[in-house]
């Protein structure tokens, strides 16, 4: 699937809620259920400093795409984090840095994005663009 | 008891203040507004609204310069609410007040000027492990550039500070204490009379970061006999932009200006400029004019409702939030210090404040989450900030109910 499917793949799993609490239900629950990052990437390299939450990010190259791996300290920003890698990764670097990320704003959560002082959100998907650039394929 | 409930109700009769302020009718994401981020900034009420207004459409000039009518009236407002700022906090003089941006500028400009008056290569500046960014970094900057040292007064778990270890680092080359009157984290209330007190004995000035003090408790500053007194309008019913710096005349006279321009002078030239006096020797360029003004607003505002109701008020609105949230299973009050004012900072086991504060929000609770711009703080208690809510007299105790459910559901969703 391109980009562009699992967003609006993404769209359409979130219209079936109902109100916000099942929408942060959702996310709190897929925070809670991937481990998304092997504990030897969770270095201070790795770090992307939010103002409150932590959000570390780890990407490898195979096959010529990039796979994200990610985790977080707060349960929502990591639900929110596994939105966005589940979008990105397994990607080429020109997919992944043209990508126009309207998901986000589509399943009502545009002030995640808002909030760049809050959560390392914006800047993971600033890096996540970035990564690509500096990764040596395999 | 019943009495006390009747008597209390007259004093602060919150229904009606509470229409003064507009912006507390307000819905978020549906549901009425509740705004417990008052130590962030306070809402403004109608009156302050409508003195900006009235600056605009009826005083508007520059101060201090023209000898037009309206620069004349604008001028008379601007100094009137000096008077008002000097009656409030009570300084000897209006010329003991100068107007800063906020009380970031105020320590700024003390640790400037009095830095370079002052301060030398091995001389030590106190300030508290409960410190604000803002009342840490300007004396790192000073420490740096003068090579003086930076010595911090613990705290304890309850977050008081140590006065013991206080007194220990009392000595000749102590130029300065610097240290807030609020915690704005943790809401504890520091001992200033006996900072200042022992301080003095060894003539050593003192600075107070007042910006979470004056809105809730009353201040005498002739009284407290404290050298520098900083706060911010903003948190106090007035506009952005805005705060006080006083400072004895003494220490102010014998300081070098802070910045040049417009104001500030007396008179320039290519080879000596010499300076305007007090307090226009800190007041380089057009100041914020309107929010000066509307501060004087603010504080008759204020001063009608009593600052002794108001601090009695919130201690109750403290004390109930307290002990309802005490009833959740997990919950840890980050700073239980036994004088408090206006602020119960906590976290419900692991859950990290972030969280807390975005479920909140959905259920259009305004607080306060993360490290509250005091960072070495949070690394005492080894967490990455806390829930703070934080009170203004316009708050309810039916809004503690709301807030205390919503504090629960977030319990739920996220446990």
């Amino acid at each position: 699937m391109c980009v562009n499917e699992i967003q609006d793949e993404l769209i359409e799993e979130f219209s079936l809620f109902g109100d916000w609490m099942e929408k942060y239900e959702h996310i709190i629950q897929m925070g809670k259920e991937l481990p998304l990052i092997d504990e030897q990437y969770k270095t201070d390299e790795n770090l992307i400093k939010g103002c409150q939450a932590k959000v570390w990010l780890h990407a490898d190259v195979r096959d010529g795409k990039i796979l994200f791996s990610a985790d977080s300290d707060a349960i929502i920003t990591k639900g929110l984090v596994s939105l966005v890698v589940r979008v990105l990764s397994n990607h080429s670097p020109s997919e992944i840095m043209q990508a126009d990320l309207y998901f986000v704003d589509k399943i009502g959560l545009k002030e995640h994005l808002s909030m760049t002082r809050s959560n390392g959100l914006v800047s993971m998907i600033k890096q996540m663009k970035i990564m690509p650039l500096h990764c040596n394929p395999a | 008891m019943k009495t006390d409930t009747l008597l209390r109700q007259e004093v602060i009769d919150v229904q009606s203040i509470r229409k003064d302020f507009p912006i507390l009718g307000s819905k978020v994401n549906g549901r009425p507004l509740v705004y417990f981020d008052n130590a962030a900034t306070s809402q403004k009420p109608w009156r302050v609204i409508k003195a900006v207004e009235h600056y605009y459409t009826d005083l508007n000039s520059n101060v201090h310069r023209g000898v037009h009518h309206l620069s004349q009236k604008a001028t008379d407002a601007f100094e009137a609410s000096r008077r008002k700022v000097a009656g409030f906090i009570n300084a000897a003089h209006d010329r003991e007040v100068i107007f800063t941006n906020g009380t970031t500028e105020g320590i700024n400009l003390v640790a400037h000027s009095f830095g370079k008056g002052f301060v030398q290569a091995g001389d030590v500046i106190i300030i508290s492990a409960l410190e604000h960014h803002s009342n840490i970094v300007p004396w790192q900057l000073l420490c740096e550039d003068r090579k003086a040292i930076l010595k911090v007064v613990p705290i304890n778990e309850k977050g008081e500070i140590s006065l013991e270890a206080f007194k220990e680092m009392l000595d000749e080359k102590v130029k300065l204490v610097s240290i807030s009157y609020v915690s704005n984290s943790l809401g504890t209330i520091n001992p200033i009379r006996t900072v200042i007190k022992w301080s003095h004995e060894l003539n050593i000035p003192v600075l107070l970061d007042a910006a979470q003090a004056v809105q809730h408790i009353p201040i005498d500053v002739q009284e407290l006999d404290v050298d520098f007194l900083a706060f911010s309008g903003h948190k106090m019913y007035a506009p952005t932009g805005i705060g006080v710096l006083y400072g004895k005349e003494e220490w102010l006279n014998q300081m070098p200006p802070y910045q040049g321009g417009g104001e500030m002078i007396k008179s320039v030239s290519f080879e000596e400029t010499t300076y305007n006096e007090l307090p226009f020797k800190f007041e380089a360029g057009t100041p914020n004019i309107e929010a000066a003004i509307c501060l004087g607003t603010a504080i008759d505002y204020i001063n009608e409702i009593g600052l002794e109701n108001i601090l009695q008020y919130e201690h109750e609105l403290v004390e109930y939030c307290t002990e309802k949230l005490s009833e959740i299973p997990g919950i840890r009050f980050i700073g239980t210090a036994d004088n408090k004012a206006s602020v119960v900072s906590f976290i419900v086991g692991e859950l990290h404040p972030y969280d807390v504060g975005v479920i909140l929000d959905q259920l259009g609770i305004a607080v306060r989450t993360g490290h509250h711009c005091t960072q070495p703080l949070m690394g005492f208690f080894c967490i990455p900030g806390t829930v703070r809510a934080s009170f203004a007299f316009y708050n309810t105790k039916a809004e503690i109910d709301v807030f205390i459910e919503a504090v629960k559901k977030a319990v739920v969703m996220l446990g």
